[in-house]
Order: structure tokens, then C-alpha cells, then sequence
């Protein structure tokens, strides 16, 4: 019951994206991993009381909120949201989050209720409740006001220094698998997905293994820009010449709505992709037929890629039959291109507007080839 | 005025004159903006040392190689000694000493200004010369963004104190022109005292 | 004309860049929008001048107003400015909201248009409505409430405000010629930067909010000097009204948080006009250096906007609950905890930055212990309802409303200082939600308050309660509608700054968040209907005691409106809550017992002048008008060290027989007038002289 509420949508995604790779059953939202083992394996760095206690807790919170959480869920096709979390990370962050709301109702609730209680008891026309005009200073008032909401930020301290810690973006996930490594590139509107170990590159999708840790690199070739993918985890900036790391995982096969937060121009609203997480065996055939149905990614056609634009406009610049719709695969791709990507803003000599892709120059010289 | 309604509340009363002590405020005044002036330079500073990296001295020249240490020890003596001149013209003013006197320590701090300047600018146009050019890299531009800003400010100090001669000139000293150079004094020592800064940090770091 | 005569004289400046001339060579809504948007400036302009001149007002308005050095009639004139760019500040998110509720399918509004209307909104709503606003305020009222003459500098004032205006003409004139920046108010580079924004809109921004910025840090210095030195006798810092306390925290602020934003504004100015390469992405620049300095003007500047509300709302609620403001020292402490906590938080709009953990979670602990003596904050002022007699009066409304909506933005705030969730709802609706529930029920409804609470005191009428309450309700209806649904869609992952979307759970949201933006636009337009009403019935409004609220400080003490000299003598105090201690001893209405003769500052061009040619210099750097630029600037500096140079050549002398007639004559007039109980407090026959009712009350 409980994880049938946390598990997002219960309609059967058609994972056309997938169409012709892998089976749409296995790729659906049929299975549901355990949430909960998940949990444990990112607490597992704490002593297991501590860890038992919270699960404890974060189940009826749950419970509890499981309203307000299909309310706001709605009815999309692919999971856009931590309110009901895919992925370890994600979940511990929904959790953080309600307990926190939970705790500073404490101060906050009074408020709310007291403010229209005090104005009416006490209103113009009501002459029957004390008057005190000279009133102006109570000791024993005193205490609360500054205590509560003091032993109120003490208690969320706690929380926010175990919390931060481990759900920093840069801290690996524990897992008996070793991660899926995975190098991204922002680009003017689309993120690019290099795949290091397997020379395969993605435009519009990001696929990986159900149960197994995602190591992520990030930078861009361009603006500063923002990756996310809520369903599975918070965001990380990525900028260009320079390393950001994220660490995500899925603990159910599904699709998750992944995006860039920082707005980076016309097509920012585009710049979306989707993040599929699939069993391990779809995974390997998911490799194998981007490795040999993709577009070469050469300096040539990268340099064609880099320019504005949509995913959409690379699939239909790059893409063919047999990739599925505003998707693109690359293949050949040379072990050194992300790397070369961050390294090339470190040079002894300036990056002409031409060669730096994102700027108005290096769109116009493409335009007029 | 009676006594009750002297303790109750407010009273009108005409005693007080209200012609406060506008020297005063002028002076509470410039200090706020000193400090104000003081978080700017202060960013800078910040700035410029995050900007020494090898990152962003982006192949172009370092510190090491930048600077020398007579050119900058030589600013460094004419704005020191423009400090000293400054407090003795301050002391002749307030000690009496004669309108000639705090004139003439006048103009030998702004001559000395000058020369802090005109050695500025001969390193600024030796390091252009150089291609050190604030466009060739980070560093480079936090220097020229931190340094000339500095010169900008004594570019400021030099320009008041020629108003003010000129007003002691017309006016002789009278409590504006005192009150101002009470001021533009301030000032000039502020500007001392950035220096400092920028000669520990940036040249004697640099060299370091 | 040869193109390079062309460039020489207009620099960039070329036919396409005529706005309102788009509509008739693309005629489609995006465009028809964008030129409606600039022919309204233009329109606007022309009949203004025009009804100037047909009423012959050009005269009043230079000498009464724009060369005035008065502080209240400063004051007004920033308010003037405030109302003026909050209705382009609302028209511009009501076209937002619009956009995306259609944003399903698409909407009507271009991508580069949707980007130019939140980077201007933003612009405006902070640096030239919620700005000018909360300095108009401190103005009129600062000097007011400690018994001052002026303030310490008057001229610098007129300067600050010439200042602020051209900041704010510079966003105007970007409607009608050119485009504005895409990236948003807060320019982060490199996507600033000239490469990837070669245009003159990043350029509109830098000197816009420059320009302010150094007009608001004249200020800041302005009112600390005024609050510290020019102080009436017997006026401790701690018999000081509320109110000031806040100004003087914010002035404090205006003082160290303003320099950060200068710092980075010029840097990116050294990348844009001097190919500098402090935040490239090449050469070594670094744009975090950029994000630091940007927020460490930034978070101040979150409680720059705030505090004068609080302060504002203090004042409210004591006068309308009858009452003492419970816990004064308390709220001093909580005032200064705040300003000092403020530097220390800046970090915290960036935890996505990919810095440790530690640090993150440092930053995030300073964040929520800000919100401890925020809370305190509102518990005091509930401890000040508790036993009151409270009126529902306008400015009690909003202060009302205010309480129960600002603990709301108070707990998303929280969730946000966690870094945890922060990586969540970063850069999502619901940050904008968030930021919108603590500036619009806190600022905007705090300044309304204000606005509300003290209009009598400087035109001698009250402003229309009927109109009043209905635009109150139309703004908190409307802010409701408008930003709860941003929260819900900021959670189901809905980024910021989008112009349309695909998820179709959003919809609903939108509509309703669309709706709101409807009772929004019904606010102001009430807001412009009382203004008009009031103006109108402004004979049953009189406000001739000068206490239309029985308030309870200084500036209720004096007549209303207030002569240009604010004291016929000067005030001495010898308790906090003077006037109403007075009343109470029944002293309200002294007679001083001897005059004399007052002297004023003079009028000054200085604001005119730093007005016209602050402008001038930002159009002409805009634009790569150098002539222009630097024309404007040896203008700006020649008058003022010319002003320097010569003084105040003309001062004003009042001689005591005129003040003694002016004050009699008022006192004659304050004891024609009926006083009334507060149950007539927006009858006709309240013409601002309390009865005494409370005290007798109390007494029982």
C-alpha cells in the first residue's frame, strides 16, 4: 500500500523512446524496486539504530502526506517531480523536506491560527475583553519567544548538517555494483550524455541500469547552465572549464523528466531530456544498438552540434529511422572529449567568439556555411 | 515651562538652537562613506587573490615576472611621505601656524601626489608596453580593475586638493575650509592606508 | 549621411532598434505587444507634458518640487516614482501569468520577449518600485519622527533621487529603443557576457541598477548621519520610534551592501566595454566571483527591502491596537540581529555551485538563524494585539494579512536555507514563490500600509477606506491566487524564467495562478480609483489636527500637512511614545513659549541635474554615444564641484513672527475641531484630533 502510493503514476508508460531496443513491459513502470533498501544502503554509513528509527518515521510521515502528494503529482506522462521520489536521493530529500515543514509548523501554525483569533478577540467593538494600553513587556513571554524557535533552528540543525552531508551531490552512493559513469556536456539548448566506457554519446536521453549508482561529471560548452533530474535528485551547476559532480540512482526502471534550471537563452524552455533507468540486460542492448545505430561524433560534427539548438533540431540534424523521436545516438566517440571540452577554456590564448560555441558569432558562422 | 510638562512626553521649548554642529555630521558622513569606499576595495582585493592562479593568469604573465619591487617601493616612498607632509599641514592649521604654512605643506603633498601618479602611470605604459594588458587574462584584469582604481582615488584626492587651495587662496581659512580639509585629509591617509594594502598584497606577495 | 558621421553621433543607435515602430514592419502579437508596450511610454509622456502645460503647472512643478530639497516632498516624488514603475512591474507579470497559462500551447509571447519581461520585472521591482518606495517613506517620515529640521545632507538627497530616477528612466527608455537584458535581474555571465549578449540590453541593466545603486548608497549615508546626529534634544537612541530603528538598520545596509553591486556591475562593464575578462569563460575569467558579489549585495538587500516594512508594520499595529508596541528593546535587538545575520547568509542562493558540504551546510545554519529573531519579530507584534482595542483600519488589514502570509514564506524559507531541498526547488516556481510571499505580503503590503497610514500627514486629507479595503482585499486575494499554485508547480519541477512547458499537470495551476494575476491588475487599478476619489472628497477627509489615527509619535504632533520647517520649535523628548504620553497628560496642544527665526537649505539643480545627465550618460554608454557619455559626465562633475565650491548660495530664512502667526493660528484651528473616539475614525467629522478614550479606559 504504502510504496504503491510513493511510486509515482500508475498508468503504463509507453516507452516508445525505447521502441524496437528493449521490450515496452520491462521498460514500464511494472516493477517497483525497494525503496526502502535503497534508504538503508545511503544511510549505511550510520549506526542501524539510528537508521531504523527514521524509517520509522518517515513511513507514517508518508502515510500522512500521501494526500497533498497525489494532489500535486497530476497525471503526466514521465515523473517530473521529488514529491514522489524514484531514487534514493530524491527520497531522502522528500523526506527532509516534510520533516522540516513539519518541525517549523511548530512556530509557524500559532502564528497562522493566533493572528486572526487575537485581531477578533480583541477587536475595536469588543469591550467586554481587557484592555492593557500600557502593557508592554512580559518576561515570562519573553522566554518562549526566543527559546522555541531557537531550540526550533537547534533541532533543524542537526537535521541540515546530517542531511547535507549525505546527500551531498559529490558523495558516491554506496552499492555493491561499481557506478555507471557518465560525462555531460551542457550545450545551448540540449545536454549532451558521453558515455566514457562504452565511446557512445546521447542527445534528448540518458539511459542507465535500474539499481546501479550513477556517476555523473558535468561541465558546459557554453553558459553557465543546471542539471536536474527531480525524480532521482537535486541539481548541480555546470559551467564551462570547469568539473561538477552529481551522484544519482533509480531503484525502479522508469522514465524521469530531466532538465536545465538556468536560463541560457530562446530555447532554454526545450532543454529537456528524458532519464530512463532500465534493467541491467536492456541496458547492455540499449548500448549495443546506440553503438551501432549512431551518428560518428567527430570535431566536425561536433562542432555542428554545439550551436543553438534544440534536441528536436539535433535529431532531425543528426538523427535517422532508427533513433526514436527528438533523440539522437553518436558513436566513435573519442575518449578525450570531455576532457578536451573543459580543457580547451584553460588555454594560453583566448577562445576566439568564433570557436565558442553558444555565442552569437559562433552561431553565425555556422548559419552561413 | 513648568516641570510636569517637561516630564511628560514632549515639550516645545526654544532654547535649543537647532543650527547643529554641521562640521560634525559632514564628518560622520564621510566616514560612512569611507567605509563604504573601504568594502569596495575590499572586494577588489578579494578578487584579485582568487585570480592568482594559474588558471587565470591564463599563460600570460605572473606576478613574479610583473613587478619589481624599486618601482612600486618608489610610489610607495612618495605617498608615505605625502601622508607626513598632509599632518604637518594639518598641524599648522591647527596650531595657528599661518595660512603660507598650511599652504605650502599643501603643495608639497600634492606635488608628491603628482609624483606617486606619474610613476603610476610609467608603470601602467611599461606594462602595457609589455603586452601585460588588462584583455590578456584574469589576473591581469583584476590587477588593472584593483591598482588604477586605487589611482583613480588619488586622481580624486589631488583634484580637491587643488579646490581647496584654491578656496583658501580666495577665502583664507574659514571653518568650511577647515572642516573640508579636515575631510579631504581623512581621505588622503585612507588612500595611504589602501596603498599599504595593495604594496603588501600585491607587490610583496607577488614577488614572494 | 555617411555611416561613419552616423556612428560617430548615434554609436550603435540604428532604425531597428525603434520599438515602437515594429508593429507596423511585423505585425504579429508578439510585436504588436512590444510596440503597444512603448507607443503607452511615449503616449504617456506627451499627455503628461501636455496637461502640464495646459493646467500651467511646469512652473509649480520645477520650483515647488523637482528643485525642492525638502524631505517630504522628496519623499513624495520618490513614492511617485515607486507607483509609476509598479504598475509597469504588475502590467509586465500580469503578461507573464498570462503566458504561461496558456503555456501548454505555447502562448503569445516570443521566448526572447517572455525573457525580456522577467528580466525587466524583476529589475523594477526591486531597484525602481520596492526601492524608491521604502526611501520615499524614510524620508517623509525619519526626520518626522526624531524632530528634525531636514535631514544631515539635503542637496545629496535631491542628488539621490535624480539619481534613482535616472536608473529608472534608462529601464523606460529601453521599451521604446532597444531591447533589455535576457538575463534576469540577476545578469549572471557569462550569459551576460558581450559574446553571447552583444545587445544593448545587458547594457540598459548595468547602468540602470549602477546608477541607482550609487543613488541609494547617497542615502544610506544620508540617514545614518540624520538618525545618528540631528536627533531633537532629549531623544535617546532608545526613545527613537520604532520605525527609525528600521531605517537606521536599513540605511546601515544601503551603506555596506550596495558597494558588492557596484563592484560587480563595473566588472561586468570592464568585460562588456573594455574586453576585461573578470567572468569570461576564457582567460582565466570566473563567473562564481560574479555570483559571490552579486549576493553579497543580494541577501542584504532581501532585508534592505523587508525591514522598512517591518518597521512600518510596528507602527501599525501599535496605533491601531491602541496600545504600547509590546517588547520596543526586544524588537531593536531582533532589528540589528537581522541586519548583521544578513551578511553572513549570502551563499545560500548557490549551494548548487558544487562547493563542500560543510560549507554548504554552514551557510545554511546562518540562513535559518536569521529566522529566529524574525519570529520573534512577529510574536511581538501579536503580543502587541493582545489586550489592544483594534481597529481593522486599511493599514491594519495589510499588517493582518501580512502576519499570517509572511510566516507562510517564512517556512519555505526555511526549507530553502536547507541545502537538501534547496537542490530541489533551486531555480524552480517555487523559489519564485517563495521570494514573491516575502515582497508582496511583506514589502509591497508594508509600503502600502505606509503609503495608507501616512498620506494624511503629508496632503492633510485621508485617502478613501471604501477604495482602500477593496484594493487591500484585491491584493491579497490576487497575491494568493497568484503565487500558492507556484509553490505546487516549483515542486512538480517546474523551472523558473520558462516561457512554456509540456507537462499538462501544470495547467490548472497556471489558470489559477492566471486568475490571480487578474485581481492583481483589479488592486492597482483600485489603488489609481482611491487615489482619485480621495483627491476628489478630499473636503471630508480633512485631516486638520494632524492625528487623524490617535498615533502615538512625533510626527503626529505637528500640522498636517506639514509645514516645510516640520517644528515651529524644536521638540524635546523625554519618553518613548512622546506624543501619546502628551495626549495622555493632556499636553497634546502646547503653545511653545518663545520662537525663533528658522533657517532652511535652499532649493538645489543638483537633483535636476543628476536626473537629466545621469541618464544622458547611461544612454550615451548604452548606445556607444561617447560624446554624449562623456559630455554627461564632465556636466555632472563640473556642477558639482561647482556646487562644492559655491554653497548654498540661496538659504531660507522663516522669521519667528511668521512661524508664531503660522502655529497659532493652528492651535485656533486644532481647538475649533471636535475630538473624536476612534468609532469615528473614518467618519467626516474625524478631523484629526483624538478623544481621549483610552485613558479614561485604562483608568477603570
Amino acid at each position: 500500500m504504502e510504496q504503491s502510493l510513493l511510486s509515482s503514476n500508475p498508468s503504463v508508460r509507453s516507452c516508445f523512446c525505447l521502441a524496437g531496443i528493449v521490450e515496452a513491459k520491462s521498460a514500464g513502470c511494472g516493477s517497483i524496486s525497494c525503496v526502502k533498501s535503497a534508504k538503508l544502503r545511503i544511510m549505511g554509513s550510520g549506526p542501524k539504530r539510528r537508521t531504523m528509527r527514521l524509517q520509522f518515521s518517515r513511513r507514517s510521515l508518508r502515510l500522512l502526506l500521501a494526500g497533498s502528494v497525489v494532489l500535486l503529482t497530476g497525471c503526466s506522462d514521465k515523473n517530473q517531480s521529488f514529491l514522489t521520489p524514484d531514487g534514493p536521493v530524491s527520497a531522502l530529500e522528500h523526506y527532509h523536506m516534510w520533516l522540516i515543514t513539519l518541525i517549523t509548523l511548530i512556530v509557524v501554525a500559532p502564528v497562522v491560527v493566533g493572528v486572526p483569533l487575537l485581531a477578533w478577540r480583541y477587536r475595536y467593538g469588543n469591550t467586554r475583553a481587557r484592555y492593557a494600553p500600557n502593557w508592554d513587556f512580559s518576561t515570562a513571554l519573553e522566554w518562549p519567544m526566543w527559546l522555541v524557535p531557537v531550540a526550533i533552528v537547534a533541532v533543524l540543525s542537526v537535521y541540515l548538517w546530517i542531511y547535507t552531508h549525505e546527500l551531498d551531490p559529490y558523495r558516491s552512493i554506496a552499492a555493491d555494483k561499481p557506478p555507471l559513469r557518465v560525462q555531460v556536456v551542457g550545450l545551448d539548448w540540449k545536454w549532451l550524455f558521453i558515455y566514457p566506457d562504452y565511446h557512445i554519446a546521447t542527445v534528448g536521453e540518458m539511459a542507465f541500469p535500474q539499481d546501479r549508482p550513477v556517476s555523473m561529471e558535468l561541465t558546459t560548452d557554453t553558459v553557465m547552465q543546471s542539471f536536474m533530474i527531480p525524480a532521482l535528485g537535486g541539481q548541480i551547476y555546470a559551467m564551462p572549464g570547469m568539473v561538477t559532480r552529481l551522484n544519482l540512482e533509480a531503484d525502479r526502471t522508469g522514465e524521469f523528466e530531466g532538465m536545465n534550471t538556468q536560463y541560457n537563452g530562446d530555447g532554454f524552455h526545450a532543454q529537456h531530456f528524458q532519464a530512463v533507468a532500465i534493467t541491467p540486460q536492456d541496458f547492455d542492448s540499449w548500448v549495443k544498438t546506440v553503438q551501432h545505430n549512431g551518428a560518428a561524433l567527430n570535431p566536425t560534427s561536433y562542432g555542428i552540434l554545439a550551436r543553438s539548438s534544440t534536441p528536436a533540431e539535433v535529431h532531425n540534424q543528426f538523427g535517422d529511422a532508427a533513433m526514436p523521436k527528438d533523440i539522437t545516438f553518436f558513436n566513435d566517440v573519442a575518449s578525450r572529449l570531455f576532457a578536451g571540452i573543459v580543457m580547451r577554456y584553460h588555454g594560453d590564448r583566448a577562445v576566439s567568439p568564433a570557436e565558442e560555441p553558444g555565442t552569437v558569432a559562433y552561431n553565425a558562422k555556422l548559419a552561413s556555411k | 515651562m513648568n516641570v510636569i510638562a517637561r516630564s511628560l512626553g514632549l515639550t516645545w521649548v526654544a532654547e535649543y538652537d537647532h543650527e547643529h554642529d554641521r562640521a560634525a555630521s559632514a564628518l560622520s558622513g564621510f566616514w560612512l562613506f569611507m567605509m563604504s569606499d573601504l568594502i569596495i576595495f575590499g572586494l577588489m582585493f578579494a578578487t584579485y587573490v582568487t585570480m592568482l592562479t594559474p588558471m587565470s593568469f591564463a599563460g600570460g604573465p605572473t606576478p613574479k615576472e610583473l613587478f619589481e619591487l624599486p618601482g612600486a617601493a618608489l610610489e610607495t616612498a612618495a605617498l608615505l611621505t605625502s601622508t607626513y607632509t598632509f599632518g604637518m599641514a594639518s598641524l599648522a592649521i591647527k596650531f595657528d601656524r599661518g595660512l603660507g604654512k598650511v599652504k605650502s605643506w599643501l603643495l608639497i603633498t600634492l606635488a608628491l601626489g603628482l609624483v606617486f601618479l606619474a610613476l603610476e602611470i610609467r608603470e601602467f605604459a611599461h606594462m602595457v608596453a609589455e603586452g601585460a594588458v588588462p584583455q590578456r587574462s584574469g589576473f591581469l584584469s583584476a590587477f588593472f580593475g584593483l591598482v588604477p582604481l586605487h589611482g583613480v582615488h588619488v586622481t580624486a584626492g589631488v583634484t580637491w586638493l587643488v579646490m581647496m587651495l584654491i578656496q583658501i587662496n580666495r577665502t583664507g581659512l574659514t571653518g568650511s575650509a577647515k572642516s573640508r580639509i579636515a575631510r579631504l585629509a581623512l581621505f588622503w591617509h585612507f588612500l595611504d592606508l589602501i596603498w599599504v594594502g595593495i604594496f603588501s598584497v600585491v607587490y610583496l606577495g607577488g614577488i614572494a | 549621411m555617411s555611416h561613419s558621421f552616423w556612428s560617430l553621433v548615434f554609436g550603435r543607435l540604428d532604425f531597428d532598434s525603434l520599438d515602437f515602430l515594429k508593429a507596423f514592419f511585423h505585425p504579429d502579437l508578439n510585436d504588436v505587444i512590444v510596440s503597444g508596450a512603448s507607443w503607452v511610454v511615449i503616449l504617456g509622456a506627451v499627455v503628461t507634458a501636455a496637461l502640464l502645460t495646459w493646467f500651467r503647472l511646469w512652473g509649480p512643478l520645477w520650483s515647488k518640487w523637482l528643485i525642492s530639497v525638502d524631505h517630504k516632498r522628496i519623499g513624495v516624488m520618490y513614492i511617485v516614482l515607486a507607483l509609476i514603475m509598479l504598475a509597469r512591474g504588475v502590467l509586465e507579470g500580469v503578461v507573464m501569468r498570462a503566458q504561461q497559462a496558456d503555456g501548454l500551447h505555447g502562448g503569445f509571447v516570443s521566448a526572447d520577449h517572455f525573457a525580456q519581461l522577467f528580466s525587466t520585472h524583476g529589475t523594477i521591482m526591486i531597484f525602481f518600485m520596492a526601492m524608491p518606495f521604502l526611501t520615499g517613506l524614510i524620508n517623509i517620515v525619519v526626520p518626522l519622527q526624531i524632530g528634525a529640521r531636514d535631514v544631515s545632507f539635503p542637496m545629496l538627497n535631491s542628488l539621490s533621487l535624480g539619481l534613482t530616477v535616472s536608473g529608472a528612466m534608462l529601464v523606460m527608455i529601453s521599451l521604446v529603443i532597444g531591447d533589455f537584458s535576457t538575463g534576469g535581474w540577476t545578469a549572471y555571465p557569462p550569459y551576460t557576457e558581450p559574446d553571447f549578449q552583444p545587445g544593448a540590453g545587458v547594457d540598459y541593466w548595468i547602468w540602470a541598477v549602477t546608477l541607482a545603486g550609487l543613488g541609494s548608497t547617497l542615502t544610506g549615508i544620508n540617514f545614518v548621519v540624520t538618525i545618528l546626529k540631528e536627533r531633537a534634544p532629549g531623544m535617546t537612541l532608545l526613545r527613537m520610534p520604532i520605525f527609525t530603528w528600521n531605517a537606521l538598520c536599513t540605511s546601515l545596509l544601503l551603506v555596506f551592501a550596495m558597494p558588492p553591486l557596484t563592484v560587480a556591475g563595473l566588472m561586468l562593464a570592464a568585460d562588456r566595454y573594455l574586453g576585461f575578462h573578470f567572468f569570461t569563460n576564457t582567460l582565466g575569467g570566473n563567473m562564481m566571483n560574479y555570483a559571490n558579489l552579486f549576493w553579497q549585495f543580494g541577501h542584504p538587500e532581501v532585508y534592505i527591502l523587508i525591514l522598512p516594512a517591518f518597521g512600518v508594520y510596528g507602527e501599525v499595529i501599535a496605533t491601531f491596537s491602541g496600545k504600547r508596541l509590546y517588547g520596543y528593546v526586544t524588537l531593536v535587538i531582533a532589528t540589528m540581529a537581522i541586519g548583521f545575520l544578513s551578511f553572513g547568509v549570502w551563499l545560500h542562493h548557490f549551494f548548487t555551485m558544487g562547493q563542500d558540504a560543510d560549507v554548504n551546510a554552514v551557510f545554511g545554519i546562518a540562513t535559518m538563524l536569521i529566522g529566529i529573531p524574525t519570529g520573534v519579530k512577529v510574536y511581538d507584534w501579536m503580543a502587541t494585539m493582545f489586550r489592544g482595542r483594534i481597529r481593522f483600519s486599511v493599514p491594519m488589514v495589510y499588517a493582518l494579512a501580512f502576519m499570517v502570509l509572511f510566516v507562510l514564506g517564512g517556512l519555505t524559507g526555511i526549507l530553502l536555507a536547507n541545502p537538501t531541498v534547496d537542490f530541489q526547488v533551486h531555480n524552480t516556481l517555487f523559489l519564485v514563490a517563495h521570494f514573491h510571499n516575502m515582497l508582496i505580503p511583506g514589502t509591497l503590503f508594508g509600503m502600502l500600509a505606509g503609503y495608507t497610514y501616512w498620506f494624511p500627514k503629508v496632503f492633510g486629507f485621508r485617502l478613501n477606506d471604501r477604495w482602500g479595503y477593496i484594493a487591500a482585499f484585491s491584493w491579497i486575494i490576487g497575491y494568493f491566487l497568484a503565487f500558492m499554485p507556484l509553490y505546487a508547480v516549483g515542486l512538480m519541477g517546474m523551472t523558473r524564467r520558462t516561457v512554456s512547458y509540456t507537462n499538462s499537470a501544470f495547467e490548472p495551476w497556471f489558470l489559477v495562478a492566471g486568475a490571480g494575476a487578474f485581481f492583481v491588475t483589479v488592486a492597482l487599478v483600485t489603488l489609481c480609483v482611491q487615489l482619485y476619489v480621495s483627491i476628489r472628497d478630499r473636503e471630508l477627509t480633512r485631516d486638520i489636527g494632524g492625528d487623524p489615527w490617535n498615533a502615538r509619535t512625533l510626527e503626529w504632533a505637528t500640522p498636517s500637512p506639514v509645514p516645510a520647517y516640520n517644528f515651529p520649535v524644536m521638540p524635546h523628548i523625554h519618553a518613548l511614545d512622546a506624543f501619546a504620553v502628551a495626549k495622555e497628560a493632556g499636553f497634546g496642544y502646547q503653545e511653545p513659549t518663545s520662537y525663533s527665526d528658522i533657517h532652511l537649505p535652499g532649493n538645489t539643480w543638483a537633483g535636476v541635474i543628476a536626473a537629466v545627465f545621469g541618464t544622458a550618460l547611461g544612454f550615451g554608454l548604452v548606445w556607444h554615444m561617447w560624446w554624449l557619455a562623456w559630455l554627461s559626465l564632465a556636466v555632472l562633475a563640473v556642477s558639482l564641484i561647482a556646487r562644492a565650491l559655491l554653497g548654498d548660495r540661496h538659504p531660507v530664512k522663516i522669521p519667528a513672527t511668521e512661524v508664531r502667526r503660522q502655529y497659532r493660528a493652528w492651535l485656533e484651528k486644532v481647538r475649533a475641531v471636535t475630538p473624536v473616539t476612534r468609532a469615528l475614525e473614518w467618519d467626516h467629522r474625524n478631523c484629526g484630533v483624538a478623544a481621549t478614550e483610552y485613558f479614561e479606559e485604562a483608568a477603570e
